[in-house]
């Protein structure tokens, strides 16, 4: 089998290059272009050289997955079908990345939740799956709206966690995530979340890659565990199954496989933080206040600490994009002086906020919120409201805004 | 797979199992005439297991291991059960994920094979418990069928969950009492034979696994047929003697006592129009190279 420097230079069946990525990604010239967070899925994947793409309609994930199909059509991707659910899919792209493929998927709220069974297993088997997450509401009464609660859950399954504020993010994190979540001392799937229609649904200039350049293809022969193609010897696994053993050796194996699981997230920060320069941006570090922000949060925030600079209180801002691996250590720096530490969020548990004070010192600096959940926008009023509350600043009472 | 990927560096010879050793000095990877015949003579593709003393489960593996038309090219895909014991013994690649989810694997596990060896046949091979294809896994049983995925699902039905303790499932019989049916189960047997051929199954087989010889002729055919035309589909009655309160000898008997011609796993087939050609076509080929063999035979005992 060829390995993946090999391909570079040569082309596709669509008249692509394979490019180093390197030189893809920070080097070749940018094209600016209009499109909704769904285009742009369709515009990475078409330069990433995907095997298999597996899809399912949910809101709002589905003109994505739709979109992949007409990509499959004009043959950039070798396969594409559509599942019968978001726990058969999530199968379906194991099946692929078991037996060797590059596989993509997309998802969002209750199929992240119906699918959920697989993510550990995903991990465990070292599976480099990519799955686009398009957060939206999982509570009952039904809701299709904004809300990143299942990212909650995603966090504890072994899988890379990245939460994209823009779809400039989207499209690079893509082709970069498969450059990280392929590393042989990665390899583990990826969740690439955004915000459910914010970023979907709406348009931003976003800056391409020369459509004629894409990944070279996945080497599964790299893979820290047998590709299941019967193209390398198929040995006897264990003599005795672990799953019926209650025995130490049962537990050790067990114990020690899911730590190198987590390992294997933390092993993934040096490959992170060279592609996507650090786990978190940051302004103003040295402000006496500080927002911790993921997503589109992010962008609420910005728009606060303009409402605030006005004002002549200076905030400063982490962007934290990485959730595994957690970016426990750059929180810590970026935070280090501030008296007070706001975390902004788009649901109802602060699971950020529990993150982040679980990582600073003094953590009676962590304030939880604003926090807005079931599809409700947060406007960069409430951020700044919230912060002037707590320096003990009275602000116009937002409810006289009418609704 | 070639053959010479399995070959042991002279160097590390001495160091590796001996299980290893004999399976590359006598597997039969790579010989189309291999069949059940050869357990005895060659290296089986499965070596010591963990399942009960007797368990006709057992038998069942060893016929169709030895039976797997293309083994040196074959990924099995199992589920949870007593099979996921077997399985981590067996010299195929095989993969367990979670519980009845095996054949929306084997879907993506076969696409995945036909786009990166678009010029090499690379069999597929489900093989899973009655609760994992009949009961939590049946949306994605059927759904694979419906789809016309080519591989070959396997059912191993013992009625119940035999791997949990013997409790009730779809395909346990009407009135039979099991944890879980505390007063027998109220509903019939599910008749999921007749809706694989509903469900676009090609080549569907109803038998226990009482005769090596059938087992053998039934895995060549749903392989072939799922290889060239689309999904196939056995299931195979391997009782569980421990939980119908049998003797470690008395499952074969159990097997004879179940396939009688008035009972459930008397032998019944389903072949469809395109499967029963490629049937034709290969009988044809394989009385073609029985008489090839023969004339080869004869000219060379001539020549001695």
């Amino acid at each position: 089998m060829a390995t993946q420097a090999s391909f570079i230079g040569q082309k596709n069946k669509k008249d692509q290059v394979y490019t180093d990525p390197w030189k893809m990604m920070q080097e070749a010239e940018r094209t600016p272009s209009f499109f909704t967070g769904s285009e742009v899925i369709k515009e990475a994947v078409r330069r990433a050289s995907c095997d298999i793409m597996v899809a399912y309609p949910i809101t709002p994930q589905s003109e994505a997955a739709a979109l992949c199909g007409e990509l499959f059509a004009e043959g950039y991707i070798g396969d594409y079908f559509r599942g019968e659910s978001e726990f058969a899919v999530m199968s379906q792209c194991a099946g692929a990345a078991f037996g060797g493929a590059r596989v993509f998927t997309t998802t969002a709220g209750p199929g992240t939740m119906r699918a959920m069974e697989n993510f550990p297993m995903w991990a465990g088997a070292r599976l480099p799956i990519q799955m686009i997450v398009t957060c939206r509401g999982i509570n009952s009464p039904l809701s299709i709206q904004p809300d990143t609660l299942e990212i909650a859950y995603l966090m504890q399954t072994g899988m890379l966690v990245w939460h994209a504020e823009t779809a400039q993010d989207f499209y690079d994190w893509i082709l970069k995530g498969y450059m990280v979540s392929e590393e042989p001392d990665v390899h583990l799937p990826l969740a690439l979340c955004c915000d459910g229609f914010f970023v979907t649904h709406t348009k931003d200039m976003v800056d391409l890659t020369p459509v004629d350049m894409c990944l070279p293809p996945y080497d599964p022969y790299r893979s820290p565990v047998p590709c299941m193609d019967m193209e390398c010897p198929p040995v006897r696994m264990m003599r005795d199954p672990f799953v019926m053993k209650s025995n130490y050796i049962s537990y050790a194996t067990h114990a020690s496989w899911q730590q190198e699981v987590w390992a294997a997230v933390e092993r993934s920060r040096k490959h992170t933080i060279r592609w996507m320069d650090g786990l978190v941006d940051t302004e103003n570090t040295d402000a006496d206040i500080i927002v911790v922000a993921s997503g589109t949060a992010v962008s609420q925030s910005r728009e606060a600490i303009a409402i605030l600079e006005e004002e002549g209180i200076r905030v400063g801002l982490v962007k934290v994009k990485t959730l595994r691996p957690w970016p426990g250590e750059e929180i810590r720096e970026a935070t280090k002086h501030a008296k007070h530490i706001i975390v902004p969020e788009f649901n109802v548990i602060g699971w950020l906020a529990r993150e982040v004070r679980a990582t600073v010192q003094n953590n009676e600096r962590v304030h939880a919120g604003p926090h807005v959940c079931g599809g409700m926008t947060m406007p960069p009023e409430i951020i700044a409201s919230e912060i002037k509350t707590l320096l003990g600043i009275k602000s116009e009472a937002l409810s006289a805004r009418g609704s | 797979m070639s053959k010479e990927r399995i070959k042991i560096a002279e160097e590390l010879y001495d160091i590796m199992p001996a299980e290893y050793q004999d399976l590359v000095k006598r597997a039969t990877y790579g010989n189309e005439t291999r069949g059940w015949k050869d357990i005895g003579n060659a290296k089986e593709l499965i070596e010591e297991h963990s399942l009960c003393a007797g368990c006709p489960e057992s038998m069942a593996f060893r016929y169709i291991l030895a039976s797997l038309p293309n083994p040196e090219d074959t990924v099995m895909v199992g589920s949870t059960g007593c099979t996921s014991l077997v399985f981590p013994h067996v010299a195929v690649h095989n993969i367990h994920s979670l519980f009845g989810n095996q054949n929306a694997i084997a879907s993506g596990l076969k696409r995945a094979l036909s786009v990166r060896f678009p010029d090499r046949h690379k069999d597929v091979v489900v093989l899973a418990g009655d609760g994992a294809t009949v009961d939590i896994g049946l949306d994605m049983t059927l759904q694979a069928w419906f789809r016309q995925e080519k591989f070959t699902t396997i059912c191993f039905d013992n009625e119940l969950y035999a791997n949990t303790g013997g409790q009730e499932s779809g395909l346990m019989q009407k009135g039979f009492v099991a944890k879980m049916a505390p007063v027998g189960k109220t509903f019939e047997k599910v008749r999921l034979p007749e809706i694989a051929r509903e469900s676009g199954c090609h080549y569907v087989v109803n038998c226990t696994v009482s005769k090596p010889n059938l087992i053998e002729k039934v895995i060549k055919n749903a392989v072939h047929i799922a290889r060239e035309i689309g999904p196939t589909y056995l299931q195979l009655y391997t009782p569980c003697i421990l939980e119908i309160g049998k003797n470690s000898m008395e499952g074969l008997q159990e097997m004879r006592d179940s396939e009688k011609p008035s009972e459930r796993f008397a032998y019944k087939e389903y072949v469809s129009e395109p499967a029963k050609e490629l049937l034709a076509e290969l009988a044809a080929k394989e009385k073609e190279r029985k008489a090839e063999a023969k004339r080869q035979l004869a000219s060379q005992t001539v020549t001695v």
